[in-house]
């Protein structure tokens, strides 16, 4: 069986004690919140940390409070707990429909929301074991000088592959993150950058403490994720939308986000705005689906042909902004999610 | 299903009858009830002891360095430095154990550790030996190999195209493993006298087990100085024969244990390169030697589905009878032979098993590939055939005009026949299973009269019970159970089968129980042991209910013979009026005169002296005497008959399935559940290789590099289904009881696998009106088909394209209403006498 | 840590996951692995009474906590009623996969006494079995769900 390499383990009970801890070793320290992405990739030697700073210990990554003037989510809160916790619904729903998709349940029952935010980018070369990996002559990302997927780019095409990041743009939320010496707090939009190994704009002693998010009143949100089965598979396309009505039922404001199409969560910006001040007619859904799939680009690094993942984006914002506006489409849903989701 | 009315009724037996009467002679007491299966509170405690659950003081770990080229010669080897890392005991290579093994005697290819040729990416090339099995994984990099790249051959085509430089340096020629050609009757007559002929290419994707146990393995020299190896395998006679050869000891000297596997389906039945390793440093060191292989390692060793391309001609008449079939299978090996020879034949020799077909021509070629070799998976070389002959039989329908299911009900084969290819069929269920899908899936409301994106698809096939042929020559049984009855009234099972979930210890106690009236609880079975139980030749095949089942009935009905002669000499009755029943053994005509079950026992050894009886199986000759007849032969068939429900979107293609029906033809279902089980465990894996599953490799650019590796060895990668994905399933059984299985039965853990994937196809065609001739069938090929439907194009995806192939002259058997005999008129080789030992080519 | 009820302490080579632990440093083998990535649920135990996978969680985060692996499921000598359900209904073929959906499944009745097939389905989709189709295993935890309230009936 795979066993994990040799490691240090720390494990703080203060916030202030694990930044520290990150400051002082440097890039040979990870931190260890769930533990779901970073024990697999430590088996398969993608990550190999001298030490593991566990976060099991910092009660204040696991508080939380939310409430109808914003909420502020403790980057330990489980997948599970948002899943299960009503208060995530209405405004917040596209966050519950991300979070009860990840994975299957025992994983939702490990895996923290600060966890899948910095889920580490993935693809059909790297996510593979050692052996594996030497046997391709390593890739870009891990050991290697050549992209697999185009062997011509000079930068890593991995996927971002989190389900609620792209949920959490949609919300418009911030992140905070603390270090040892300073703490800032940031859009969620700009902790990403469109590379597949440096898809995160954050020092590695930086810790994602806390997710922000303000009032969410008058909105309403989706999360649509694509898989081959029904749990288990990470998503290879997803679309989290939120949109803001007037009371004449007319788009004030509109968020999409499209995910797993690129190493970073994409917001289709064009999309967004063609949206603003009109309503969700027919015509109106089509052509915003049609500006959304664009900024889709898929590549060969996750399951299901990559033109195909590209077609289904279409039909996905469609379904998604039919949604928002109140049509039912419970059996679509339960046709590809294979569970019925209450919207 | 109420729980209550299947808690099992251990303490709870009906009154005595009064009366003698024929009902309560032929009442069956413990077959085809409901019961708990006698390993089942075993496994729902967890105490089950699956391979690498155990383990012994001083036990050493072992991993494997594997090839991470997919072809190469090993030019040097330097474990130095892996053999001074601290912690590891023994480093083994190639020239540790040089002796060439593998399943089939014609294709004894492997070795445990290559000693100069490694033949894909998993080949094992060292092992190293640590008291820790991280310490040996770290020490794996300090392995020093160097390779010299040799052309990579990614797939049968390249393969034909491709002789040198050689994978291996026997086979046919170049890198053709195996050509076969045989004809039955005059194809082409047929085809001049057919009204509609067909032609079409279909391609199966390979696939793989995907047991939810990785292979172990713990060896150890056990305290007399003897090997013992425990191994989740499903063949532990295979395992013993291999290891004597390979380690160069008496057979006499090795213990072979086969524990319960967790889930085989045809990837444990040969023996492996980690078994011969361990078993051999443990004899080295002296020490409990385990490997437990990862996931990746499991993709590694395969011996799965070969991927197949298949060409289809069929003629047919106006009324759906077929007048020829032709077959031409490409066959796609691996890097060795594994069961493939019989593999090859097998993707022809059960076409004639389901429908009439009176002239019949099957050729195939396998060829080898550098990719993990292929072997049998559940179904074994059929299901890619019965894949292509139900989706053509669903276009012959439809050009005619017929209901696909009448077609069929048309041209069922009858029973007790022998068929073209000299197949002889038992009892032949088929056309009531036909019925009773059609019936309770409601096909005739259905079948193309649903709305757009949805519809229905069925499908037939037939399965064996059991190979007629073991894997080497030899006129010995397939299957022995010895029985011992103990004083107390505890009967003990001995048998060399191997518990692989399937239920095969539970039908070896329901057997004896039932013939001597007592209750499976007080039976213990022993199996899968070289030692303590007589050869079964192995789970694989679907022969164990049958063979071992009649062996351990032969066995139980001699013992009952026994108890019955000393209980009747102490009543003065005569034998047939006693009965075995509760426990007891009493007079049917006057019930008060009976002794207890063990006091019967006490009588008979007492007049005996020490009771023990065997029994064994051999089946029946076959009739099929031609070269290449010793695959396809069985003592009978079972069938099955599977409708199934698909939901297509015709805009993205994506496909769901939400209902199945299916109907098999088992004889009689010795257990219930059991059965249900195997059936909905079919159809799981079914719908598994319809939708998602793929063996499949990737080439990276050549001019970039020599790599051709999995695309995902990994249980997340590779998709199985989950309790998410898995539709509701109707099974309905037809019993009709077959009097070559022991009270009935055949078999039921390969053949409702089969029918599904066509069933999906065809389903898919009802619904949107394309057709997806290859395996999986996934949504961008639907996708794909539909815009060619749209460009007006052939409705299509799938294989246009069969290579030329340079076929042998076909053995020429004349099939049975011509007047045949089973042997080919035109085999030269028979002109002399043939060493049975070496041109016999054995079935699977 | 508390190990089915009971106080256990135990030496391990710090790099090992609960799942070694528990099955090489504590004698339980009872929970299986099949394919130590977190990719199969075959491992999954629970933790402070939810449903994890063992595999992925560090034995050096568990002290002081709580797992129930199936070796405590039985109680006072008796089979819990999903141990009898999944024995008598076909639920168990090979068995492998059984230890992890029985505690799964047993957390799930813990929270939800009346959950729907739907419900269960869900549970369970973190389980691969590779024998049985699942049909018989949704049957058998409904099945229990019946007895688990008759229990409880004839208690009150």
């Amino acid at each position: 069986m795979m066993r994990l390499p040799r490691f240090e383990f720390r494990a703080p009970r203060k916030l202030e004690e694990a930044a520290r801890i990150l400051a002082g070793e440097g890039t040979a320290a990870l931190p260890l919140a769930g533990g779901t992405d970073l024990l697999p990739n430590m088996k398969r030697r993608q990550q190999v940390p001298r030490t593991l700073v566990s976060l099991r210990r910092v009660e204040a990554l696991r508080e939380n409070e939310i409430g109808p003037a914003g909420s502020r989510l403790g980057a330990c809160l489980t997948p599970a707990e948002i899943a299960g916790d009503l208060r995530f619904r209405n405004g917040l729903t596209a966050l519950w429909q991300a979070a009860s998709q990840v994975a299957t349940p025992q994983i939702r029952n490990q895996a923290t929301l600060g966890g899948n935010i910095c889920l580490d980018t993935r693809c059909n070369y790297y996510d593979q074991n050692y052996e594996w990996r030497k046997s391709i002559g390593f890739c870009l990302k891990k050991d290697g000088t050549t992209c697999w997927v185009a062997p011509g780019s000079p930068k890593c095409l991995a996927v971002s592959s989190t389900d609620t990041a792209p949920a959490l743009l949609a919300l418009g939320a911030r992140v905070r993150l603390v270090s040892h010496s300073s703490e800032r707090e940031v859009p969620l939009s700009a902790l990403y950058d469109n590379d597949g190994i440096h898809y995160m704009r954050k020092m590695p002693d930086e810790l994602l403490a806390e997710v922000l998010l303000d009032s969410l009143h008058g909105w309403k949100s989706t999360y649509w994720k694509l898989r081959r089965r029904g749990s288990f598979d990470f998503p290879v396309l997803s679309v989290a939308a939120a949109v803001r009505f007037s009371n004449q039922g007319v788009v004030e404001e509109a968020r999409i986000v499209v995910g797993s199409v690129a190493s970073r969560p994409l917001i289709a910006e064009e999309a967004e705005k063609f949206l603003r001040g009109r309503s969700l007619n027919q015509e109106a859904i089509a052509e915003c689906a049609r500006l959304a799939a664009r900024v889709a680009k898929p590549l060969d690094n996750t399951d299901f042909d990559m033109s195909w993942r590209k077609r289904v984006t279409t039909q996905f914002v469609s379904y998604a902004l039919q949604e928002l506006r109140g049509d039912d489409l419970q059996s679509e849903r339960t046709r590809w999610t294979h569970l019925a989701l209450p919207f | 299903m109420g729980f209550g009315r299947h808690m099992p009724k251990q303490k709870e037996w009906p009154d005595l009858p009064v009366k003698d009467s024929p009902a309560d002679a032929e009442a069956l007491r413990v077959i085809g009830v409901s019961r708990r299966r006698i390993d089942a509170r075993a496994k729902v405690t967890g105490q089950t002891r699956f391979a690498d659950d155990i383990s012994l003081p001083r036990i050493a770990y072992c991993k494997l360095l594997r090839s991470p080229h997919p072809h190469a010669l090993i030019k040097r080897i330097d474990v130095s430095r892996a053999f001074a890392h601290p912690g590891v005991y023994l480093v083994l290579t190639g020239k540790d154990l040089p002796i060439r093994y593998g399943i089939l005697p014609v294709s004894q290819d492997e070795q445990a550790l290559c000693t100069d040729h490694v033949r894909h990416v998993g080949d094992p090339v060292a092992a190293v030996i640590a008291r820790e099995e991280l310490t040996a994984f770290e020490a794996l990099d300090l392995i020093d190999v160097q390779y010299e790249i040799l052309t990579t051959i990614s797939d049968p085509q390249q393969a034909l195209e491709t002789p040198e430089p050689r994978i291996h340096d026997y086979g046919e020629e170049g890198n053709i493993h195996k050509r076969i050609a045989l004809e039955f009757g005059n194809v082409e007559d047929g085809f001049a006298e057919a009204d509609e002929i067909f032609e079409d290419t279909f391609f199966y994707e390979g696939s793989t087990h995907l047991a939810i146990e990785q292979h172990a393995a713990l060896a150890t020299k056990d305290p007399e100085g003897k090997l013992t190896i425990w191994s989740c395998t499903q063949t532990p006679h295979y395992l013993h024969r291999a290891l004597a050869k390979v380690l160069e000891m008496p057979p006499a000297h090795i213990r072979v244990i086969a524990t319960p596997n967790g889930g085989g389906f045809g990837g444990k039945s040969e023996p492996f390169p980690h078994e011969m390793i361990v078993a051999k440093a443990a004899l080295l060191l002296d020490r409990p030697v385990k490997i437990c292989l990862t996931r990746e390692e499991v993709f590694y060793c395969h011996r799965g589905r070969h991927p197949v391309l298949m060409k289809f001609k069929t003629g047919v008449k106006k009324d759906g009878s077929i007048t020829s079939m032709q077959l031409q299978t490409l066959v796609d090996g691996g890097a060795y032979g594994s069961y493939g020879v019989a593999s090859a034949f097998y993707t022809g020799a059960l076409q004639t098993t389901t429908y009439h077909i009176p002239r019949y021509r099957f050729q195939a070629c396998r060829t080898f590939t550098n990719k993990p070799p292929c072997g049998p998976k559940r179904g074994h070389g059929t299901v890619q055939p019965r894949f292509g002959q139900e989706i053509q039989l669903d276009k012959i329908a439809e050009k005619l005009e017929i209901d696909p299911a009448e077609l069929r009900l048309r041209i069922v084969e009858s029973p007790n026949t022998l068929t073209a290819n000299f197949l002889t069929l038992g009892t032949v269920g088929l056309a009531e299973c036909l019925r009773r899908v059609v019936r309770s899936s409601g096909w005739n409301e259905k079948f193309r009269k649903l709305p757009e994106g949805h519809g229905v698809g069925l499908a037939c096939s037939a399965y064996l019970t059991g190979a007629g042929l073991p894997i080497y020559w030899n006129n010995m049984p397939h299957s022995g159970v010895q029985l011992k009855l103990d004083r107390g009234g505890g009967v003990t099972v001995f048998c060399g089968a191997s518990e692989i979930g399937q239920g095969s210890d539970d039908v070896l106690a329901a057997i004896v129980a039932e013939v001597l009236g007592i209750d499976t609880f007080d039976v213990r079975v022993y199996t899968g042991d070289t030692d303590l139980g007589p050869v079964d030749l192995g789970s694989y095949s679907s022969r164990v209910t049958l063979m071992a089942g009649n062996a351990a009935l032969q066995a139980a009905e001699r013992a009952r013979a026994m108890l019955a002669e000393a209980v009747s000499k102490r009543f003065e009755v005569p034998q047939h009026r006693l009965r075995f029943v509760q426990k007891h053994v009493f007079d049917s005509a006057a019930p008060e005169r009976r002794v207890s079950f063990p006091e019967a026992i006490c009588l008979a050894e007492a007049q005996f002296g020490t009771i023990g009886t065997v029994g064994s199986y051999t089946p029946p000759k076959s009739s099929a005497l031609y070269k290449g007849g010793g695959v396809g032969p069985s003592p009978t068939y079972s069938y099955t008959a599977a409708v199934v429900e698909a939901v297509v979107d015709p805009v993205t293609g994506w496909v769901t399935v939400p209902k199945v029906w299916i109907a098999h033809d088992i004889g009689r279902a010795l257990n219930p559940p059991l059965v249900r089980g195997q059936i909905e465990g079919g159809v799981y894996m079914g719908l598994g290789e319809a939708l998602m599953e793929e063996q499949e490799f990737r080439r990276l650019p050549k001019k970039l590099s020599h790599a051709l590796v999995h695309k995902f060895p990994s249980i997340l990668e590779y998709k199985s289904p989950t309790a998410l994905d898995m539709p509701e399933v109707v099974t309905e059984l037809i019993e009709d009881p077959d009097p070559r299985g022991p009270f009935g039965a055949k078999e039921v853990g390969q053949g409702p696998l089969l029918p599904v994937m066509p069933a999906v196809a065809n389903a898919v065609y009802d619904a949107v009106g394309v057709r997806i001739d290859e395996v999986p069938i996934t949504p961008e090929k639907i996708v794909k088909a539909l815009a060619e439907k749209k460009a007006g194009r052939a409705p299509r995806f799938g294989p246009s394209h069969f290579p030329p192939i340079h076929w042998p002259e076909a053995l020429r058997v004349p099939p049975p209403w011509e007047g045949g005999d089973g042997q080919a008129v035109n085999d030269v080789r028979r002109q002399k006498k043939p060493d049975a030992e070496k041109e016999k080519v054995s079935a699977s | 840590m508390t190990l089915n009820g009971e106080e256990v302490d135990v030496f391990f080579a710090s790099y090992k996951t609960l799942l070694e632990v528990l099955r090489e440093d504590l004698g339980h083998t009872g929970t299986k692995h099949g394919c130590e990535l977190g990719e199969c649920g075959a491992c999954a135990v629970l933790l402070d009474g939810k449903p994890v996978l063992s595999c992925l969680v560090l034995a050096l985060e568990c002290d002081g906590r709580n797992v129930m692996t199936v070796e405590g499921l039985a109680a006072d000598g008796n089979l819990h009623p999903l141990q009898e359900a999944f024995a008598d209904l076909g639920a168990a073929q090979c068995g492998y996969c059984t230890p992890a959906i029985l505690v799964t499944a047993k957390a799930l009745l813990d929270e939800n006494a009346h959950p729907s097939r739907d419900q269960i389905r869900e549970a369970l989709s973190g389980n691969l079995c590779r024998c049985t189709g699942y049909q018989q295993i949704f049957e058998a935890v409904e099945a229990a769900v019946v007895r688990i309230a008759e229990q409880r009936n004839q208690l009150t």
